[in-house]
């Protein structure tokens, strides 16, 4: 049990898929200007990493080592229709908004990553967290962003208005660069700055350190 | 992960076993969902109709609210309201109860219902047309109120395909709106701007010659024209479209001589 737990608590922060591995950016800056639209997403790809853990976890000691990747993209790319699909039969308006995000989520890394990284190793029930777990992390960071997208891009949380605008006769005067694509790297940026802030042990070692100039190095 | 597994044989198997399964997955969530979204493609088609003419009150059912609205079947070849066989032979050809159901995209498919346009003819890019076309009146008594029509015609990327709807006059736009596209997001997607869309309202069809005058131009429309309406900046090829395509829909070769017939009966 206590593994269970670890693996659905550990990506939240101390291995979160965003913040500390940087996968799956790119829906993270495109989704999230409502945060309505950015809950739905993150529900299908809690469903599909979760449900591509267990398909591949389920098949892994039959997987031939040379077609494996196919073999999870496959299994990945069918659960993102079949997820696609019923949004379209019960969510048409936020499909609609959601349009090629929905189906973009195959070329998620954060899916392959799993399935590639824990499922080939683990069974079934430990994956199926294990994915729960990473679609929580990743929902974690973009939650935080869509609230603070939509609230200062837009003065509203999922369409309700709680900041009057300027141009509705109220006294916010709206963020536009929020409501941009580039604002999400700015949140997620301080998002990764304040994290590893809080949690010291994510502070990457730099690839290059820079030497002090010294007198002894001698030589051109 | 024996050894065995990567095996020839072995890899065809597994391969073969997944695309099945997979594919028995997807085709079956497919088909029985498909209901389901026919009926909000249905409900949503209905709510373009009634935003394209400024109707839409989202505190109301969308059935409701589009019970203000009649559809007529258009004979897009004469320029004339279909007859009675007409509409019949559409609902049998199509297998449809009901004409207000009538699908433009399909009976474009169908040879019996479409004509082949050849390049000229073919301004638009739609490469077949539907002999009829669904049309939408919102009436107030006698009084035609707006007249909602619908357009299509290539873009950059794909076909977009929309609603204009036209005043009582049948010469101002009421407006203009596209509920299916795949340009560009932020681009060409600006279609779906309301301030562009906003713009099209007030504009006239056509100058006081009488010559079709709309136009999206490239770059910013001068004020008080009455025609042009400005261009999407970084969306060249979109814009070029959605000119083409309004211009060709309003124009002689399709809607043009019915809008003259309704004209000249004071409709």
């Amino acid at each position: 049990m206590s593994e269970i737990k670890n693996v659905l608590t550990e990506p939240l922060f101390n291995k979160n898929p965003i913040a500390l591995q940087i996968l799956g950016i790119c829906s993270a800056l495109a989704v999230t200007t409502s945060l309505q639209v950015t809950l739905v997403m993150c529900l299908a790809v809690i469903a599909v990493t979760s449900f591509s853990n267990v398909g591949v976890s389920l098949i892994r000691n039959h997987i031939p080592n040379n077609i494996r990747i196919i073999v999870q993209m496959i299994i990945i790319a069918s659960l993102v229709i079949v997820v696609d699909q019923v949004l379209k039969a019960f969510a048409y308006e936020i499909s609609k908004q959601l349009s090629v995000f929905v189906g973009l989520i195959i070329t998620n890394c954060i899916v392959m990553g799993r399935a590639e990284a824990f499922a080939m190793k683990n069974g079934p029930v430990l994956s199926f967290f294990d994915g729960v777990g990473n679609g929580l992390g990743y929902s974690v960071v973009l939650i935080v962003v869509a609230t603070i997208r939509e609230l200062f891009g837009a003065g509203k949380l999922l369409g309700v208005e709680i900041l009057p605008l300027v141009t509705d006769g109220g006294w916010y005067q709206s963020n536009g660069l929020l409501l941009l694509p580039p604002s999400a790297f700015f949140i997620i940026g301080l998002f990764i700055w304040a994290l590893r802030s809080w949690k010291k042990d994510q502070v990457e070692e730099p690839d290059f350190k820079i030497l002090p100039n010294t007198e002894h190095s001698g030589g051109h | 992960m024996s050894a065995n597994n990567d095996s020839i044989q072995k890899t065809l198997i597994v391969a073969v076993l997944l695309c099945l399964v997979c594919s028995v997955i997807v085709a079956g969530a497919a088909v029985s969902l498909k209901p389901l979204q026919q009926a909000n493609k249905t409900e949503d088609m209905k709510k373009n109709i009634l935003a394209a003419a400024g109707l839409l009150d989202s505190s109301k059912s969308v059935t409701e609210q589009f019970e203000q609205v009649t559809t007529r079947i258009v004979n897009l070849e004469e320029g004339r309201f279909a007859t009675e066989a007409e509409v019949n032979d559409i609902k049998k050809l199509m297998g449809l109860n009901d004409i207000s159901k009538f699908d433009q995209r399909k009976a474009s498919q169908m040879p019996e219902l479409s004509d082949k346009l050849a390049g000229s003819e073919d301004p638009a890019s739609i490469k077949r047309r539907s002999k009829y076309a669904a049309v939408y009146l919102v009436q107030e008594g006698d009084q035609l109120e707006k007249l909602i029509l619908p357009i299509h015609g290539y873009g950059l990327w794909s076909t977009l395909y929309g609603f204009i709807a036209l005043k009582g006059d049948l010469e101002t736009i009421a407006g203009l709106g596209f509920y299916e596209h795949g340009e560009t997001p932020g681009l060409g997607g600006e279609v779906d701007n309301p301030l562009w869309k906003a713009k099209w309202v007030g504009k006239e069809l056509h100058n006081e010659q009488g010559k079709l005058a709309i136009e999206v131009i490239k770059g910013e429309a001068p004020r008080d024209s009455e025609h042009k309406v400005d261009g999407l900046s970084g969306a060249t090829l979109t814009s070029r479209g959605v000119n083409n395509l309004v211009r060709y829909w309003v124009g002689e070769q399709a809607f043009g001589t019915l809008l003259n017939q309704m004209k000249s009966q004071g409709a």
